[in-house]
């Protein structure tokens, strides 16, 4: 394997370059684990990360005061670090192109066509600057055709935010998704399992607050899509992309500016800028050296698709925090529910393992059940409860209970396991980075494809306009943008969301009372709400 | 949050010239030296404190080159300035400025960096301004069908991006490194390499063959390096079609360009490398539009801009004191001013209406 060889960096001169919000990442997650080269700084977190998981947490991620420490120090190191240690780090398993310019020069190579990835190109391919770019899209699995709609509902389902739901149209998707299957959900539930309080989301001039969508049909909507722009967009099924090789940080003699792909079957291609949206475990990211904050949750994820006892209008969203972990209820129709229930992992298998009847009790009771409630909390927040209502006596939010489970579908039950990721860096020059390819996020507050969708935005934002100035489509200065657009917003709601993930799973008292009266607050305060609902349906 | 802003590659060098200068002057004596062979009689060890010294010197020095240069020049071809008719407006000494730091042009983040992100202003500027003459364009080429001419292209920041939004771009630029660079790197993309054509020749040179031809002649930080600014416009307006445009950026001459364009940008900051300006040489508007208008070509646009050294960033302003942006159009030839053209137009519309109900009429108003 070729030496890796460090790229020629400006020295550092204030902490402000270290990196903009990459700075603030590294306050808030300052322990890297995936196998990427580590420097001395990083390798002195590391031992502090281990020495600390050694002692406590037991899902081995560290406590958030430990991990501001960490990244105090962190940040002390970086500043005091020479300057070479400094800046982006050195790209790892990177080969030098220097040969022949034979094969077809792409402007935009999308790699990974899942969700994100398809809803990217399809963007890029509808956009009126775009007209003259050629795009390709790479699939490692097959093209999905539908003859037409299944009959069963698929169980993988996203909740589909307001802003995704305008990207979507803004291409015509959204017309597709309507004409096959949605749901639109006008209230959301969230209460916790170990006291009365409950917040309640709901728009005041009942617009839909959200939709569910199947992923299934999701996917069937973007590829009809991508068939109508098939002269801009080309999209290979089955190909998968070996190895990458990155272009020297300016032209010298002979050494081609592009970034050039291997396939799988040999063939290569070049491209102008390569956009990573394969997944959390991101071939293009690995290949870049680009580092990866993450770590797994001690928990999976069980989806399944539920029958209702009765028909019902069936248009909320139902969470419930057990102390085990969060279990969501989604409508799909008037008589069926999705369900996410993610729990651990011992107690993730035996739901999938137990019979039928067992599961519906199980789900049933995991709703209803006030067994782990406790008389000091309930009486702490009736207390509470009286005085919202005497300040605000026309506010009512009785709990209401979610619709009963009659029985599930057959083979619908699948687990999976969860985590929590974020990419160091969004960008490197001629590479940008999508998707959960960049984040990874938990299921609770049903925001990782939103994020994703949101990625897709900005991007093809700033991309439309570098084009329109005739920009270099690889060039840092738009690239930078766009992360500096994302990082933002993102960190923010990975941040919130492994807060609350880690705030709603103990059952120590004084916690839950915590819990129980920031709830209860928030829920009695309505612009904060506002301001909440506004954020995740970007 | 730090606000999302970024320190750039030339407030890099601007900070660090700044702790070098504060902090010892081993690094200054380095850089000195290496811009030394630029320029003649330079010395090293001059403490750059001492501004009016240093600028004397400089001045002193310069002018002893360019006085040099001209002789020299004089000497070597004088059947040249007996027989040939143009002067030619490139000055020589500008062209070894410009030859040392030829292999630098495309690095985004280098001593070009500024000339980069004067990209973001003056390509818009220059597409908006021909969209305006066009009834309608091709969504992702608007500027397919024009021919643009980039005067002093370097290696190619400008010919570049317009040869990406469609048009057919010829850039000439007098030092044969440029060319070969901008052709080095145009050659990787297929669809530029067809659209550009890079000559390594003066303005004069091109004039006789592409009398009349484009569309637009775009000469962005050219006319502060030319010696002879009126013959330099002549020949863009020879080249334009008649309604063609020309643009053109460059640094006014006032007190504030030389404080921070020469004395900060150059010799302090870094930003610009030494040597680049020679304030004499810049020109005011006013000046510019007076030489336009006696070429037949009207200003339509005069636009300050301003860079931000800790961004690295170009905006648009009020004040053009600085560098500024200017859009003139050559004229169609038409008699008549505009107003009165208009009504002229109608009465004649009237007529062909009259006209073609009666023929008769037609044949007498011909005669």
């Amino acid at each position: 394997m070729p030496e890796p060889v460090p790229l020629p960096r400006e020295p550092l001169i204030l902490p402000a370059q270290v990196g903009r919000d990459r700075f603030l990442i590294g306050l808030l997650f300052a322990r890297s684990i995936s196998g990427t080269e580590a420097g001395p700084t990083q390798l002195a977190i590391g031992e502090l990360c281990s020495g600390s998981a050694a002692k406590g947490g037991s899902n081995g991620a560290p406590s958030t005061l430990q991990v501001s420490t960490m990244a105090g120090r962190l940040a002390v190191s970086r500043w005091r670090a020479a300057p070479s240690a400094a800046g982006r780090g050195p790209l790892l398993s990177c080969r030098r192109w220097s040969g022949a310019k034979a094969d077809t020069v792409y402007d935009v190579v999308v790699s990974g066509g899942g969700l994100v990835g398809a809803a990217m190109a399809c963007a890029l391919g509808y956009d009126i600057h775009f007209h003259d770019k050629k795009i390709l899209l790479l699939e490692a699995g097959p093209k999905k055709v539908w003859e037409k709609l299944p009959e069963t509902y698929s169980n993988r389902v996203s909740s589909i935010s307001p802003g995704s739901a305008t990207l979507l149209s803004s291409f015509g998707a959204w017309d597709h998704i309507c004409n096959m299957r949605y749901r639109a959900f006008r209230r959301m539930q969230v209460w916790d399992a170990c006291s009365e309080a409950l917040i309640m989301f709901d728009k005041d001039n009942l617009d839909d607050m959200g939709y569910i969508v199947e992923n299934d049909v999701i996917m069937c909507a973007l590829t009809k899509q991508l068939e109508a722009v098939s002269d801009r967009v080309t999209v290979l099924y089955r190909s998968k992309a070996v190895s990458y090789t990155w272009p020297y940080p300016f032209t010298m003699a002979d050494s081609s500016p592009w970034v050039h792909i291997t396939l799988g079957d040999g063939s290569t291609l070049q491209t102008k800028l390569l956009i990573g949206a394969d997944g959390h475990n991101s071939g293009v990211r690995q290949a870049a050296g680009i580092k990866n904050v993450s770590w797994n949750y001690d928990q999976s994820a069980v989806v399944a698709t539920l029958h209702l006892s009765e028909a019902t209008e069936n248009n909320v969203a139902w969470q419930r925090f057990l102390p085990s972990g969060p279990i969501a209820l989604l409508p799909l129709s008037d008589t069926l529910s999705s369900l996410v229930w993610s729990t651990s992992h011992e107690h993730a298998a035996e739901l999938v393992g137990m019979d039928e009847e067992k599961f519906v009790d199980t789900i049933n009771s995991a709703f209803w059940s006030d067994a782990n409630h406790t008389d000091f909390i309930d009486s702490a927040s009736s207390v509470l409860q009286s005085v919202v209502g005497f300040l605000r006596p026309t506010k009512v939010s009785a709990r209401q209970l979610p619709p009963s489970v009659a029985r599930v579908d057959a083979r619908s039950r699948v687990l999976f396991p969860l985590g929590l990721g974020h990419a160091a860096e969004y960008v490197r020059p001629r590479l940008a980075l999508i998707g959960d390819a960049a984040h990874r996020v938990h299921p609770l507050a049903g925001q990782g494809v939103n994020m994703g969708f949101g990625d897709v935005s900005s991007l093809v934002h700033h991309l439309s306009a570098a084009a329109f100035n005739g920009k270099d489509l690889g060039s840092m200065s738009h690239l930078t943008g766009y992360e500096t657009d994302r990082q933002r917003h993102n960190t923010a709601l990975l941040a919130a969301t492994d807060l609350l993930k880690r705030f709603y799973s103990t059952s120590a008292a004084p916690l839950v009372l915590l819990r129980t009266w920031g709830l209860q607050a928030t829920n009695a305060v309505s612009p904060l709400k506002e301001q909440i609902m506004a954020f995740a349906s970007k | 949050m730090w606000g999302g802003r970024k320190l750039s590659s030339s407030g890099n060098r601007f900070l660090g010239v700044l702790r070098s200068r504060c902090w010892g002057t081993q690094a200054e004596g380095a850089r000195l030296t290496s811009s030394a062979e630029n320029q003649v009689s330079w010395t090293p060890q001059t403490k750059p404190r001492v501004f009016s010294e240093y600028r004397i010197m400089w001045f002193k020095s310069y002018r002893m080159t360019f006085a040099c240069l001209n002789r020299m020049k004089i000497y070597r071809y004088p059947w040249r300035r007996l027989y040939s008719t143009s002067q030619t407006t490139v000055d020589n000494s500008e062209i070894k400025t410009f030859l040392a730091l030829a292999h630098r042009w495309w690095d985004e983040q280098g001593v070009y960096a500024p000339l980069h992100s004067m990209n973001d202003l003056r390509v818009p500027f220059i597409r908006d301004n021909l969209l305006k003459t066009v009834a309608h364009h091709q969504p992702g080429k608007p500027l397919s069908g024009m021919k643009i001419l980039d005067v002093g292209c370097g290696g190619g920041l400008l010919s570049e991006p317009l040869g990406r939004l469609g048009a057919s771009v010829i850039g000439i630029d007098p030092v044969d490194e440029n060319i070969k660079i901008a052709q080095h790197h145009k050659s990787f993309d297929p669809v530029l390499d067809k659209r550009i054509e890079y000559r390594a020749c003066s303005l004069e040179e091109m004039v006789e063959e592409t009398a009349e031809t484009c569309d637009a002649v775009v000469a962005s930080e050219v006319v502060e390096h030319v010696i002879d600014l009126e013959t330099f416009l002549q020949c863009c307006c020879q080249v334009l079609k008649p309604g063609g445009s020309l643009f053109i950026t460059t640094i006014n001459k006032t007190q504030l360009s030389y404080a921070l364009g020469i004395v900060f940008s150059e010799q302090i900051a870094g930003i610009v490398p030494k040597g680049t300006h020679t304030w004499e040489k810049f020109v005011s508007p006013e000046k510019l539009e007076s030489i336009l208008e006696s070429n037949g070509l009207s200003v339509q646009t005069v636009a300050g801009m301003l860079y931000n050294p800790l961004s690295g960033y170009w905006h648009w302003s009020e004040n053009t004191s600085l560098n500024y942006a200017a859009h003139a159009v050559k004229s169609t030839g038409q008699e008549h001013p505009v107003p009165a053209e208009f009504v002229f137009k109608g009465e004649t519309e009237e007529l062909r209406d009259k006209d073609s109900t009666n023929p008769g009429l037609q044949e007498e108003l011909k005669k």
